[in-house]
């Protein structure tokens, strides 16, 4: 067995026999679900209480509504209460939040009473309440102006239609129904992961590479190994571990998934598809199904394994320069932040690539090897022609060729530099520097 | 014969610092080398070179006269001063990890590890983590994977800082074995006493430079200084010597507890001084002082 090969192998075999590893491999798939079933159950069990507001409406707007969403309104007489009046009163009556006043219009002028409507808060009037108020009031005053003029408000809303294109994607097989929800789900699902995949194990090389600076054995190894050899080594070793772990994370998905959906409890209406044994066969809606039918499966799920890779290794070999650049783990925030800063961008500019995946914002952090693999994997779902993708791919391939290079210039001279704060200017004499 | 190293006009830099400033340096096989100098004088960075950790930026290194390759690197065992184990890992596997680096086979390396862990009492480590081994016991461990695969050199680095007494003889023992059995010994240090007891030969170099080398006595003989001591029982007479030369107070020896001055001559002259000096006192013994390699690194280096 070549050098190489044995510091890989101990590098994966040192992690996949801990037991943090079985507990993050088997616990992952079920923190991944709760990341994203958690934020519906959270806003579902925390959802805000009634709120109860005062209202002095001079224009007889809101005229017989005791609730607006969740607010419920107790109309004070206008023609007792002034606004300055209740004011006093809201401050005297700790069961309400708030009071909406409502002004008077000498020619009953909606606008005129809507620009002047305030609402006064003593308990935060939740930003939904005053949403639904301002829908509310918005409704009213069209009613109020279409009567002015003399139209049926019944009439307009009869006219009102709604409409719902559906959106179909041409192929050479046809027309195919394509469902933009999902693909964005697809896509953002797909860059979260290769972006937390890649923090977290490039972060790992760079544990392992202070760690064997820190410990001293890094000098005994290099008298047997090639710095490059031992740095490559524990980068491919750690990206068997995140393969590894991915493998089993989609097996074990795949299988609860089946086993949820095989006892049904996936579907949005279990109790109705209980009571109605024949009403369905398969629990996830037709429209789903098509659409991952439609998406080409096999060319994401190797892109994303093209992605992964590519990003860990080109990030990876960074970080490992960063490990052997500095003495221990808190002095490595000065060289984290322009690593970070292009993962962190691209996925902050997410949603931007989402809404428009043709245009040159997502064409161009696709093709740029540092935001490519988590910009590329958003867009994909969506259809990225072959040519950008091998472009993009070939880039990426450049560019942790050059990041591996790179880096293990930094790596060779760091790893045996100790007690010394060192400095960008450190580290472009190091690049320099003869082996 | 063919030195088993052979360095000709290496030369370093690290930006404007000159680590080696052409170093001429020839280790004869079998021979117990110490390399010697203050700090900074470039020791490490030439183990480093012989070691294919770093490349020289001109000269050459020869192993057993062939040009150096990375694959001569598994032929030599390094200890180097920074040094150190994988904290997390068990004792066993991490002995096993380092020996395939040097290119062992696993089965073979696993029956000479034991033989080693038997010898050294440390067989109930084997599964245990590294990080809860004594210091010493770390260090024997760190011993025991630089030789285990029975290179032709041995190269230590300050082979004895951290040791306490035991296993600093403990592992001066083992050096002086494995030395027997026909390895080539070099050995960087400071400890002069080390030097004296094991070294056949020296090399001294300061700031980048060869300094002296040659075999241990040679360099010594080469450094007399003509000084002699005389040790005799009873008072002190006032001595008489020929011209040029000075007798020192009289002092308890250090040995034996015994008076003992000591003389200077102008030039080597210990038959005369026995002759004339004997018969002023009640005599024990009379010697030539050397110098130290202590004497003899400060004085060079100062210089």
């Amino acid at each position: 067995m070549s050098p190489f090969t044995i510091v890989a192998q101990r590098e994966f075999l040192s992690r996949v026999r801990k037991r943090t590893f079985l507990l993050m491999t088997l616990l992952g798939p079920l923190f991944f679900g709760a990341l994203i079933v958690g934020p519906a159950l959270l806003s579902e069990y925390t959802e805000s209480p009634d709120q109860r507001l005062m209202v002095v409406d001079h224009s007889f707007l809101l005229v017989g509504t005791d609730h607006v969403g969740k607010a419920q309104l107790d109309y004070l007489n206008p023609e007792e209460f002034s606004e300055a009046q209740a004011l006093e009163a809201l401050k005297n009556r700790d069961e309400f939040d708030g009071l909406l006043y409502l002004p008077l219009s000498e020619n009953a002028d909606p606008d005129f009473i809507l620009r002047n409507a305030r609402l006064y808060n003593k308990n935060d009037v939740s930003l939904d309440i005053v949403g639904d108020l301002e829908n509310h009031l918005a409704s009213a005053a069209t009613e109020e102006k279409l009567k002015m003029r003399g139209v049926d408000p019944a009439v307009v809303t009869q006219a009102q239609t709604q409409v719902n294109i559906r959106t179909m994607d041409l192929t050479d097989e046809g027309a195919e129904e394509s469902a933009v929800g999902l693909k964005m789900a697809i896509g953002f699902g797909a860059g979260f992961f290769v972006y937390i995949f890649t923090f977290l194990y490039a972060a790992q090389i760079m544990r392992g590479v202070i760690e064997e600076k820190t410990s001293r054995i890094v000098e005994v190894i290099v008298s047997s190994v090639k710095p490059t050899q031992l740095m490559l080594g524990k980068i491919l070793g750690i990206a068997a571990v995140g393969l590894l772990q991915f493998l089993i994370w989609v097996v074990l998905t795949g299988t609860i998934l089946f086993a949820v959906s095989a006892t049904g409890l996936l579907s949005p209406d279990a109790a109705e598809l209980a009571a109605n044994p024949g009403m369905a066969s398969s629990p996830i809606p037709a429209e789903i199904t098509g659409t991952l039918k439609a998406l080409n499966l096999p060319l994401l799920v190797s892109s994303f394994l093209v992605y992964f890779l590519g990003g860990y290794l080109l990030y990876g070999a960074l970080f490992a320069a960063v490990g052997a650049a500095v003495d221990s783990e808190t002095d490595t925030q000065q060289f984290m932040l322009p690593l970070t800063m292009p993962l962190v961008l691209t996925f902050v500019l997410a949603s931007s690539i989402v809404e428009n995946p043709n245009g040159p914002l997502a064409f161009w952090l696709s093709v740029i090897p540092f935001s490519s693999p988590i910009a590329m994997m958003i867009r994909l779902p969506f259809g990225v022609p072959g040519l950008q993708l091998a472009l993009s791919m070939g880039l990426l391939v450049l560019g942790f060729l050059f990041t591996t290079w790179l880096a293990g210039r930094i790596y060779r001279i760091g790893i045996l530099s100790y007690g010394k704060k060192v400095t960008y200017g450190d580290l472009w004499k190091w690049i320099r520097m003869k082996p | 014969m063919t030195p088993v190293l052979h360095a000709e006009g290496l030369r370093k830099t690290y930006q404007s610092f000159v680590a080696l400033e052409g170093l001429d340096l020839s280790i004869p096989e079998g021979s117990i080398y110490g390399l010697l100098g203050p700090n900074g004088a470039g020791k490490t960075t030439f183990l480093r070179m012989v070691n294919q950790i770093i490349a020289p930026d001109s000269g050459h290194l020869r192993f057993q006269g062939q040009d150096m390759t990375p694959a001569h690197a598994r032929q030599i065992g390094y200890l180097p001063e920074e040094r150190g184990l994988y904290k997390k890992m068990k004792v066993g596997e991490q002995a096993l990890y380092l020996a395939q680096l040097k290119g062992m086979d696993p089965k073979v390396a696993k029956t000479k590890l034991k033989e080693w862990f038997v010898r050294w009492e440390l067989q109930s480590w084997w599964d245990k983590k590294v990080e809860e081994l004594s210091k010493g016991q770390a260090q024997k461990i760190q011993f025991i994977t630089t030789v285990l695969h029975e290179p032709k050199v041995l190269i230590f680095d300050e082979p004895f800082s951290g040791f306490d007494p035991v296993n600093a003889t403990l592992i001066r023992d083992e050096m002086l074995r494995l030395h027997r059995e026909g390895a080539t010994i070099l050995l960087s240090t400071h400890r002069m006493e080390s030097v004296e007891e094991l070294c056949s030969h020296i090399a001294l170099l300061n700031h980048g430079k060869k300094v002296l080398d040659g075999r241990v006595q040679e360099i010594r003989e080469a450094h007399r200084s003509n000084t002699y001591r005389l040790v005799f029982r009873g008072e002190a007479p006032t001595f008489q010597v020929p011209a040029g030369v000075q007798v020192s107070e009289a002092s308890a020896h250090a040995g034996s507890g015994h008076q003992a001055v000591t003389v200077q001559a102008p030039e080597p002259m210990a038959g005369l001084l026995m002759q004339q000096l004997a018969p002023q006192c009640d005599p024990i013994s009379f010697e030539e002082v050397l110098p130290s390699m202590n004497d003899i690194f400060i004085q060079s280096v100062q210089a």
